[in-house]
Parts: structure tokens; sequence; C-alpha cells
């Protein structure tokens, strides 16, 4: 702070700490504070708001266990409320769609790094970011397009000769948002994988091959400890972004994809009903925040780390 | 080595490259493709019409304006929040530097569902309790612009605060000891050396806010952005006037990424020239 | 426009580190006045107290008579440069020198005029359109003293600013600073850490370790006449034998070391023991004992070094002893292995006691 002053003198000083102050507390901590608050209230008419039956409870958390389905996992039938159901779906569909994106971008981020003449890195990255520039909702779209029962991929598999008859790929599940997650979030794994390779010094790699050492335990004790930080935030950012998308879920979902933010969406703008969808929120929000707390502490990196 | 291992790593890459690039070619096709349904497949012939319809469709161009300024907003609150914060965070130390950064850069993870939820039901709650009517308390984009920014400023920050990372700060000190004054260190020295990351934060934040959606779809009332519309398109049985729309953006976006690259070129050549002079004249004096 | 300095029992606490003990020193106008010390012995803090970027704890800092409490660095009549010079990269080599006037209101034309008369003044003619990556090491030095003169100082403050130069270059702009203060007759106050540049530019020199001032005198003073051992060691070799005064007379002692009984100067010594200094150049080499201060040596090592010889020996008391001796071209080698006297004139050796520290 002294330094602060010192430095930008007390007016500066003042004017940066106020934005600061506005960012955080008018729009993040306040926020999600009322949030909080209002999750406990009932939902009432306007004219019994702040009324006799205004009480606080926590009947909106409760809610997620109302309306048990049948369902079976590996061949065990078992009854489960529906919404807990979506959401523990959520979650493992998106660590399913961390995993992938981690498969398919490690050996990119480190050819990108390690291979490719630095030349033509440049036009590389460039058009690598081409994608993420388009909207995201383009993005889901294009895949709406290529997965369609008619679509280009499933002629193009037929011309091919791999399959006979067309398959219907947004109606697989969750076959089609997996996909779609994955083309999304993909160079959110490739960005901080590839800067923590690059980081790398070169000899080391070569020093290990000097030794006699196999590929394979060049990446497994050399390349990927030292990617750690990146591989981390990677993961950490794409499993939260897929668990919080709301698009690619709604526009590549099939009748039985439901996903945990599409039932925090029907709740708010469709049944209008703000202190469920609060809840839910709420729930969203903190199970995901322990959920990847876990697996940083598992992990040994800290939030710092993941910047970038 | 390495031979085989290095075909297969180009191979890779171009592989890669087809997954991220074919959809918007299909998408891009698709939009001169006489057929009522997006697709590229059956081919029914070139057409042009479909980015004349697209110009018809009130509501889009509507939907494209609001995005517009709701990206120059978002863009122009985040800059300056990003900035200063990125300047602060540089300057203090210690514990109250590591909780800020911390809850700075947790923005970013929060999902958009709950940064959506909870702004609304801040601000409209704030309305309710004063009893007004004024505009900033009700439903609307600009309540989009807020939260929007609450996660888009972090992304600004660190852009900044990876750009302050370079700077020495002595040369704050050396325009104070010649007389400078805080607000003209500030616009002469500190600002300057920081403006490509500005540059840089405005444009990430401008893209941001375009392609957002779920903050957008739990504040914005009854209004539309273009992504909120193309949404609401694709649910509900699409004509390709949307392709037309993705290609045109596309071209915008590479058009704006060759300019960035030539420009990028250029500047490296003139500094290079530069070096080379220096070193001229560093070998002339001994 | 010079201005003297006098810095009046300054102290300047980190914590519960002491930087700067107990200062006091009177700078005269127009003087080329160095401070000079191994790093960390607080002449960098000096000179941030005087620029105004640090508040000294205790004591008053005066420049040309006012006192300087409370005013802020761009309060005050003195410029400094930096250490890595600080120049601003983002604007042209004009707008640099200039920026000074500028943040002063002054109007572009007169500023650019300005500019171009001082970068006349430092001879770099002509580069007030470069930017600063075009510019060689020595012609960014210029620059930093063009921008810094271009705000008329009263006084020049200078961090090790040739630190960063390679060898020949520094030598070179050594006679430049020199020339240039003599011509502006501004007062500079130079830090460093390299005792030839301090003797070779300077009027007098202030000799500093562990936060104190050793010694305030000319630089022949500082090298002939050291008042303490830190000061003889720091600035310059020397043969150094402990022992114990015995009877001082006039300004002379005789001193018992375990290498034999010395004659030399006393200094300010306390007490018996003390330790003896002299300086290679100033010992013989000779095939016999003179008179007084010969120590037998076996010749060790012998290097060549063009204007002047390096001998190492060992006496037979054990003590390791470097005697220069000149190349007059005539000067025969030694040598090695040569049974041989080493010998000092008592009026060139001193018995002095150790750094001034805190007790």
């Amino acid at each position: 702070m002294q330094e602060l002053l010192r430095r930008y003198g007390s007016g500066l000083t003042l004017i940066m700490c106020l934005l600061v102050a506005f960012w955080l507390l008018m729009l993040v901590i306040v926020p999600n504070i009322t949030l909080f608050e209002q999750s406990f209230r009932p939902y009432l008419p306007v004219s019994e708001i702040g009324g006799p039956r205004d009480v606080y409870s926590a009947n909106n958390y409760l809610k997620v266990f109302e309306g048990q389905v049948t369902s079976s996992l590996f061949g065990i039938e078992f009854e489960i409320p529906v919404r807990v159901r979506t959401f523990l779906l959520t979650i493992w569909y998106s660590m399913v769609v961390a995993v992938l994106c981690l498969m398919l971008a490690y050996p990119l981020a480190y050819y990108m790094a390690k291979i490719v003449n630095p030349k033509s890195l440049p036009t590389l990255i460039l058009l690598l970011f081409i994608p993420l520039w388009v909207s995201e909702v383009l993005r889901a779209f294009a895949w709406w397009i290529i997965l369609a029962f008619k679509g280009p991929l499933n002629a193009l598999l037929l011309a091919v000769g791999l399959i006979e008859d067309p398959i219907r790929w947004t109606n697989m599940g969750f076959t089609g948002v997996v996909i779609g997650l994955i083309y999304t979030y993909v160079l959110f794994m490739l960005f901080p994988i590839y800067n923590a390779i690059q980081s790398l010094d070169t000899n080391q790699i070569e020093a290990a091959e000097d030794l006699g050492a196999p590929w394979w335990k060049i990446h497994w004790r050399i390349v990927i400890p030292h990617a750690k930080p990146g591989i981390a935030s990677g993961c950490v950012m794409v499993f939260m972004l897929s668990a919080g998308s709301l698009l690619v879920p709604s526009i590549l979902g099939s009748t039985t994809s439901q996903w945990f933010t599409q039932t925090i969406n029907e709740t708010f703008n469709d049944a209008l009903d703000w202190n469920t969808a609060s809840a839910y929120a709420f729930l969203l929000l903190i199970l995901c925040t322990l959920f990847v707390s876990v697996a940083m502490w598992l992990f040994r990196v800290k939030l710092s780390d993941i910047a970038k | 080595m390495h031979k085989t291992r290095q075909t297969l790593a180009h191979v890779y890459m171009v592989l890669f490259l087809i997954f991220m690039l074919a959809p918007l070619i299909v998408m891009s096709g698709a939009a001169f493709n006489d057929s009522k349904l997006p697709s590229i497949v059956p081919w029914r012939g070139w057409t042009t019409m479909w980015f004349s319809e697209m110009i018809a469709d009130e509501r889009m161009m509507w939907a494209f304006a609001n995005t517009l300024w709701v990206a120059v907003a978002v863009a122009l609150i985040s800059v300056v929040i990003g900035t200063a914060s990125a300047i602060v965070i540089n300057s203090i130390a210690g514990r109250a530097r590591t909780v800020l950064y911390g809850l700075m850069i947790s923005t970013i993870l929060i999902p958009g569902v709950v940064i959506g939820i909870s702004t609304m039901i801040l601000w409209t709650k704030m309305g309710n309790a004063v009893g007004t009517e004024f505009f900033l308390f009700n439903p609307g984009l600009h309540l989009s612009v807020l939260g929007q920014v609450s996660y888009i400023a972090a992304m600004v920050m660190l852009l900044v605060l990876a750009r302050l990372q370079s700077f020495d700060a002595g040369l704050e000190e050396a325009a104070l000891d010649l007389g400078a004054s805080h607000a003209q260190v500030m616009r002469r020295i500190l600002l300057p050396h920081l403006y490509p990351a500005i540059g840089a934060g405005a444009a990430v934040a401008f893209f941001q806010s375009i392609e957002n959606f779920n903050v957008t779809q739990f504040t914005r009332g009854g209004a539309d952005t273009l992504t909120v519309y193309v949404f609401s398109k694709v649910r509900a049985g699409i004509t390709p006037t949307i392709n037309a729309l993705a290609f045109l953006l596309i071209c915008v976006t590479l058009v704006l990424a060759v300019i960035y690259e030539i420009n990028r070129r250029r500047r490296a050549r003139i500094e290079a020239a530069r070096e080379a002079e220096a070193r001229r004249a560093e070998e002339a004096m001994l | 426009m010079s201005a003297g300095i006098d810095l009046e029992n300054v102290c300047c606490d980190f914590g519960t580190f002491r930087a700067v003990d107990n200062a006091n020193v009177s700078i005269k106008p127009g003087e080329f006045f160095s401070f000079l010390g191994p790093s960390g012995c607080g002449k960098t803090t000096i000179l941030r107290m005087v620029s105004g970027f640090i508040e000294p704890t205790q004591g008053t800092i005066r420049i040309g008579g006012n006192d300087m409490k409370g005013q802020r660095p761009n309060q005050r009549p003195t410029a400094l440069i930096f250490q890595n010079l600080a120049l601003f990269a983002l604007m042209p080599i004009w707008e640099n020198i200039s920026f000074g006037l500028e943040v002063r209101g002054v109007d572009k034309a007169t500023r650019r005029r300005k500019a171009e008369e001082l970068l006349k003044l430092v001879d770099l003619p002509g580069a007030a359109d470069k930017m600063v990556s075009q510019l060689s090491g020595g012609q960014k030095q210029r620059v930093a003293i063009a921008r810094a003169l271009a705000v008329e100082p009263q006084v020049m403050l200078l961090d090790e600013p040739l630190s960063a130069l390679d060898l020949k270059l520094r030598q070179h702009m050594r006679a430049e600073l020199r020339a240039i203060q003599k011509r502006t007759g501004v007062t500079f106050i130079y830090i460093t850490h390299d005792q030839g540049e301090a003797l070779a530019m300077s009027d007098r020199v202030g000799v500093m370790s562990q936060g104190r001032i050793q010694q305030i005198a000319d630089p022949r003073e500082i090298y002939n006449n050291p008042v303490n051992g830190f000061v003889a060691s720091f600035v310059g070799e020397n043969n150094i034998f402990t022992g114990e005064v015995q009877q001082a007379a006039s300004g002379m002692a005789s001193f018992a070391t375990p290498h034999g009984q010395f004659r030399a100067r006393l200094g300010e010594v306390t007490g018996k023991a003390g330790k003896l200094y002299v300086r290679p150049e100033h010992t013989l080499l000779s095939a016999t004992a003179g008179a007084e201060n010969a120590i037998p040596v076996t010749v060790g090592d012998v290097s060549f070094e063009g204007n002047f010889i390096t001998v190492h020996a060992t006496s037979d008391s054990g003590a390791t002893l470097t005697s220069e001796l000149r190349n007059d071209g005539s000067a025969t080698v030694p040598a090695l292995g040569a049974k041989m006297f080493m010998s000092f004139d008592a009026a060139r050796a001193a018995i002095l006691p150790d750094a001034n520290v805190r007790g």
C-alpha cells in the first residue's frame, strides 16, 4: 500500500483502489452473498414478499432430492433423485471432457513447443486461434450441422464405407455434448500446457535422450512433471467451463442428456422461480469449487498457477 | 529419433488443424447452399440469397447492434478496471496480494450461470429496496454488461499484469526526478508501456463479450444479443441466414488476424533494424 | 548554477538495519564528489536520500543551504542518472531529453531547440529523432546525461552509470563525464564501487563501509594516506603485517611482528595492537639487506604485466608478500626460487586501526 502511494500519489491510488473495490465488492462478493441469501427464501407472489411466510428455510435445497428416477450402473438398478443424477452426470461428463481434451492437446502442445519450426509457429497459433475468436454459439452450431442425421459426417462415413446406415449422433446420450464441449474448450487446455512446456529447457530433454531414456520415459519423468502447472490449469479451466456451459448442451444435447445448467435455466427463465434457481446455482458453484479444490490439492497446484 | 515420430507429429498437427477448422468451413459452405436446411450435403447449387435474407432480418440486425454496444461497454469498463487492478496488484505484496489476486482470478472460474443469476438478483433487489424504477435496477443488457465485466476484467488484469512485469519501476522514478507529477508519470510513462497489453485486453474483452451467452441469458430482460438470437434460432428450426452471418464473422476474424500478423512482422523488422544500428554504433566507437 | 550539499548527522534505518550511520559531509558547489565503497555500504542510500526517494531517519540534508525535509524528488534541484539509465524506450531521443521541460509546460519548439543544444553538448548531434534502441551503450549514456542536464539541475546524482559498459568504453566515458562536468560547472555526486573511476574523476572521494563514511579526502590523499585499514585495503593492494606498537615518537613508531621488527608512520591507533600496511609498489627487492625494514624472502611466482612486474614471494617466517616493480626497461626480472630481501621505506608504510564501525 505504501509502495502504491509512493509510486502513484494519493489521488491516483484512491481512484484505482475504488475501481478495484467496485469490481470485487459490487460485481463479485455482494452479488454472491445476495444469491446465497436469496436461495434460502421461498418463492412467493410479490404481495407476500416480506410477509409472514417469507422466512428462511432450506426448502429450495431440498428440492434437489425430489422426484426419484430409476438408474443403472454396472447392471445394478437403483433409485436416485433426478436432479442429483443430472448433477452427477454433469460432473462426470465434464471430467471426461477434461481428460479427452488433455489427451488431444498434450501431444500438440509438445509439438508446438519443441518440434515445430519456430518460424511457422506464429502462423500455426493464428490458425488455431481462429475458432476461438468465432463465437461459441456458432461453434456449437457448426457441430449441429456436421452431426445432423443427414449431415456431412454421416455422408462422409457412408461414402468411405465405414458405416452402412447413418447414425443419429445427437440422439446418443451425451455423445454430441461431449464432442461439442471438446471442440469448444480444447484450446483452453492447449495453450496453458504449451506455455508450460515452452519454458522447459530443451537441453534437459536432450540430456535424457543422451542418457538413453526411451521417449515415453522422457515425457513421464521430465516433460509432464515440468508441465504440471499448465496441465492442472488446463484441466481446471476445461472442467469448470464444461460444467458451467449452457449453450453446447442445449444445442447438441439429446433427449437423455440433461445438463445441470439446463435445469437451472429452466427453473430461472421458464418456471421463473429465482429462489430455487439461486439454490441450484449456489450448489453448482460450491460443489464445483470443492471438486476443483480437492483436485488441486491432490495434484499439489496452487490457484496462482492457474492464471494463463 | 526420430524420423517416424517426427512425421507422425506433423500428421497429428494437420489432423488437429482439420478438426479445428473443418467445422468452420462446413458452416461457411452451408451459407451458399441453396437448401432450406443449413447443410452442405446434398449440394443444391450456389446462392447468395441467405445473405440478402440476413440483411432483411430486422431482429437479427437489432441483436447485432445490441451485441456491439454491449461489447464496447464491456471492453471499456473491463480495460479501466483490469488495468487499475493490475497496477494495484503489482505494487502490493504479502497476504493482501495473495488474497486479492486469488479473488480476482477465481472470477474466471465462476460458472456464467452463477454470475448471471447473482447479478440479476442483486440489482433488481436493490431497485426494489430503494423503490425506484430507474433503468439500472431493471433487467436489461446493462446488467449483462456488469455481469460480463465481473470476469472479463480479470482477463484484462492478467494481460496487463504480465506486461507490467517487464516494466522497470526505475522509469517512474526517473520521470518523478525530472519533475513530473504522478498523473504525468501515469500518462506519459506507465500507460504507454502498457498500451499493447491494454489493446490486447480490449480485443479479448470485446470478443469475450460478443460470444457470452450464460451471463446474458440470465440478465438480458427481453433484449436480444446475437448469441441469444442465434441460440433461439438454432432451437426453433433454422434457415441458413445464421450461416451467412457466421461466414461474415469468420471473414472479419480472418482479416483482423492477418492484419495483426502483418503488423507484428513489420514491428519485428523495424526493431531488428534498430538493434543492428546500435550494434554498428557500438563497434564504430571501439 | 550549482549548489553545495551538506549532510549533517544523517542516519537512515530500514527496520532494524542501519543503512547509513551518522554521515557528515559538506560538498562544495561545482565539485565532483564520489562516494566509493563495496555494495551494501550505504552509498546508494545516501544518493536516494539526497534525491528525495528516501527520507533520512535522522539528520538534515541541505542543498544550496535549504533544508530538503519533506521535499519530494520532483521538487528538488537535483537530477538523478540511474544505474540502468532508465531511458524512456517509447519516446524518441529528443522527447527523452526534453521530458523534464515537457512536464513543466514548456512549448514544443523550445523543447526541441533545447534538446538539440544538449545533444551538441554531449557530442551526439543529429540523434534527436532516433529511438533509444538505435543507440549504442555509450550513446545512451550521453542521452541520459543530456536528459538530466535539461532541467538545469544544481546537483547531478550519478548511480554507477558506467557499470553496464565494457572496459574500454568505460575508460573513454570517464574522461567524457569529467569534461561535461567541467563544462557545465554543475555539482556532481558520483556513486561507484570502482576505485579506479573514483580516483580518476573526482575532486574528492568519500570512502564508505557498513553505513559509515571512513575518510573524505582528495584521491591522492585517499591512496597515499588512508586513515584506516579498510580504506587502505579497499583502495589498492597492500602487504599487511599484524603486530604491536612498541616505541612511538614524532609520528613514527617501531612495530614488532612475527616477521621482524619494522619502523613506520603511526596512524590513529588506540592501544598497542595494530596492522602495518605497505603497498606492493612501495617495496624493493634486492640481493642484500638494507638498514631497516628488510625481510628475507624466497621468490615464488613472477608475472610480467608489461608496464610493471608483479613478484609473489614467501618470507622465511612464512608470510606471503607481493612486490610490484616498475618496468623501466632495465629492471632485471628476479629468478624463481631466488633468495632476496624485500624492503620498504618507513615513510611509505603506515600502522593503522581497523575500519570505523559501530562497537
